[in-house]
């Protein structure tokens, strides 16, 4: 009796947690473990026996043109995306967080910049391409500074599809930046601001000596986060140009999505998804190092 | 003199705040504005705002179709059904974080923490063959079963916030007059935190509703459809009708922005915990 109580007390959490882990065991873990099987694979889940080739797919997925144009694809697409999140987050937040507006215009203005986040990708998607039209209102606007003429087609051009997807992908991510921006910026100390003018400090000293230090833990980790998001980051660019043209925005899952599933090379989009996954983790280790160090 | 110059400081803010708007908000309000007009004048050059071919065809259209009309019951359903499931398995799991301690707990943490940093690529190959396997393919399950994947782990976080905030002597208070832990959990913390409940269960709403990859590659059907999907289908469909496209997304939207704009004290608080909290 008594020892079977101690075991259910044991037992206990696990039965708490026990809809979880099945689902995590078989929603992710087995998962992962089957996609790392498949890149050891030839073949995979196309025939019914597959043979273990080792790192035969590695070899030719690291030796692939395409691989490497995905991967200087998503680079640019990713390094672009997260600075330009993190200046107009910051600009931003810093214009709603001033002592010159009332209450309500800040208010309304929250809501308004916060606006893009709100949208699936698919409404985004189809949206900006109504926008980016030739004759459409993107041109229009353009044409007033002489940066587009009326038949300027911002994706179906190499020169700039890359670039007005990479636009698009900021107009949509910035809002989480600014939002945990602000709620940081409203977590600085008045008494810091306060010695600082006391000091004599101007605007722009007060913002590289208080702000910019104060904010540097939450900086970094929304960046970090961003990064990992970015990497993966599909359906805009699927909907907006499906990495076309000629290849001009094949990120890397827009590579690794046509190769499973418009080509049916299970093992070789396994391989490079283990790929990703891999830069993915490691970020995520920094990530996980970063926030123990805001904790301590 | 200094008032003067605080003054100019003013309207240039001022002036950076208009552009700001116009830069985040103008594309919605063109989403709108051109469900509203017809093919032909979207295109004009000079665009107009609203002008004479004004009027509310595009939505009739969709709302009278009863495939597009599906799509939307279709995301309602899978949306709804995400986050009950979502709501009672993540609270079961934050309790056991809260208020027990036990040999594996670091070790689950750390997986569920983890599951931000995997690509949801990496897993749509293997839920082909594993969905296809258990026979989901083209099925709601197909579809929540994933999506639980994605939403449980943020779910599980907050709510572990939250119950953390709670005092360890109100489940025993309930324990000492006989009652289980059970009963603790379900008449206690759960409503003492329904506010965070609230904010955690429209996040969940808001990224079922909103998943696109996901739903593209396990559904085949249009019965099966969900609004993202019906909406990326409308561009090969009837060889680009925009304002049907417009009305499609603004209807799409609906559901979220009102959501969005009536709790938006909850969504900015859950936005912002991931990254000051941590």
């Amino acid at each position: 009796m008594k020892k079977g109580s101690k075991l259910r007390k044991k037992a206990a959490p696990y039965l708490f947690l026990s809809p979880t882990l099945i689902l995590m065991i078989v929603l992710l873990v087995i998962p992962i473990c089957l996609v790392l099987k498949y890149s050891f694979q030839d073949n995979a889940i196309v025939v019914k026996a597959p043979e273990f080739v080792g790192f035969e797919n590695y070899e030719k997925i690291l030796g692939d043109e395409d691989f490497w144009n995905a991967a200087k694809n998503t680079v640019f697409f990713v390094v672009v995306s997260v600075v330009a999140h993190l200046v107009l987050g910051m600009c931003f937040a810093l214009l709603l967080n001033t002592d010159y507006f009332g209450t309500r215009t800040k208010t309304i203005a929250r809501v308004i910049y916060v606006l893009p986040w709100v949208f699936t990708a698919s409404v985004i998607a189809i949206l900006w391409k109504l926008m980016l039209q030739p004759h459409g209102i993107v041109d229009y606007l353009l044409s007033f500074v002489n940066l587009a003429t009326k038949d300027t087609e911002w994706l179906s051009s190499r020169q700039t599809a890359l670039a007005t997807i990479t636009f698009v992908n900021i107009w949509c991510g910035y809002p989480f930046y600014m939002i945990s921006i602000l709620a940081g910026l409203q977590g600085i100390s008045a008494d810091l601001f306060e010695s600082a003018a006391l000091d004599g400090a101007n605007t722009w000293k007060t913002f590289w000596n208080i702000t910019i230090p104060q904010l540097k833990p939450i900086l970094i980790s929304i960046a970090m986060l961003d990064f990992i998001w970015t990497i993966q980051s599909f359906s805009v660019i699927w909907m907006l140009t499906g990495g076309g043209p000629v290849k001009s925005t094949e990120t890397l899952s827009i590579y690794i999505y046509k190769l499973a599933f418009n080509r049916t090379q299970y093992a070789h989009a396994s391989t490079a998804a283990v790929i990703v996954l891999a830069v993915c983790i490691i970020i995520a280790v920094f990530y996980v190092k970063q926030q123990r160090k805001v904790r301590e | 003199m200094v008032g003067k110059h605080k003054r100019a400081v003013k309207i240039l803010l001022f002036f950076l705040l208009l552009a700001g708007g116009f830069f985040a908000g103008f594309p919605v309000l063109w989403m709108f504005i051109s469900s509203l007009k017809t093919n032909a004048q979207i295109f004009a050059w000079p665009p107009t705002f609203i002008d004479s071919s004004f009027s509310l065809h595009a939505y009739a259209e969709i709302l009278t179709n009863a495939e597009k009309v599906r799509y939307f019951i279709n995301s309602y359903f899978v949306a709804a059904v995400v986050v009950v499931l979502t709501l009672v398995i993540g609270i079961l799991a934050a309790y056991a974080f809260s208020r027990f301690d036990f040999p594996l707990k670091g070790a689950i943490n750390a997986v569920i923490v983890s599951v931000q940093a995997v690509p949801p690529i990496v897993l749509l190959i293997p839920y082909m063959s594993l969905i296809v396997t258990l026979k989901l393919f083209n099925t709601y399950f197909a579809l929540i079963l994933t999506y639980l994947v994605f939403t449980l782990p943020y779910c599980i976080l907050m709510i572990t916030g939250y119950f953390n905030t709670l005092s360890v002597d109100l489940d025993e208070a309930v324990m000492i007059d006989g009652g289980s832990r059970w009963k603790a959990l379900w008449r206690i913390l759960v409503p003492v935190s329904l506010p965070g409940l609230v904010s955690v269960g429209m996040y969940t709403f808001m990224q079922a509703w909103n998943e696109y990859m996901f739903a593209l590659a396990l559904t085949k059907t249009n019965n099966m459809r969900t609004v993202p999907i019906g909406i990326n289908l409308l561009m090969g469909q009837h060889s680009y009708d925009w304002s049907q496209m417009m009305a499609m997304s603004f209807l799409g939207s609906l559901p979220v922005l009102l959501l969005f704009i009536f709790f938006q004290r909850y969504f900015i608080a859950g936005m912002t915990s991931g990254a000051v909290k941590g």
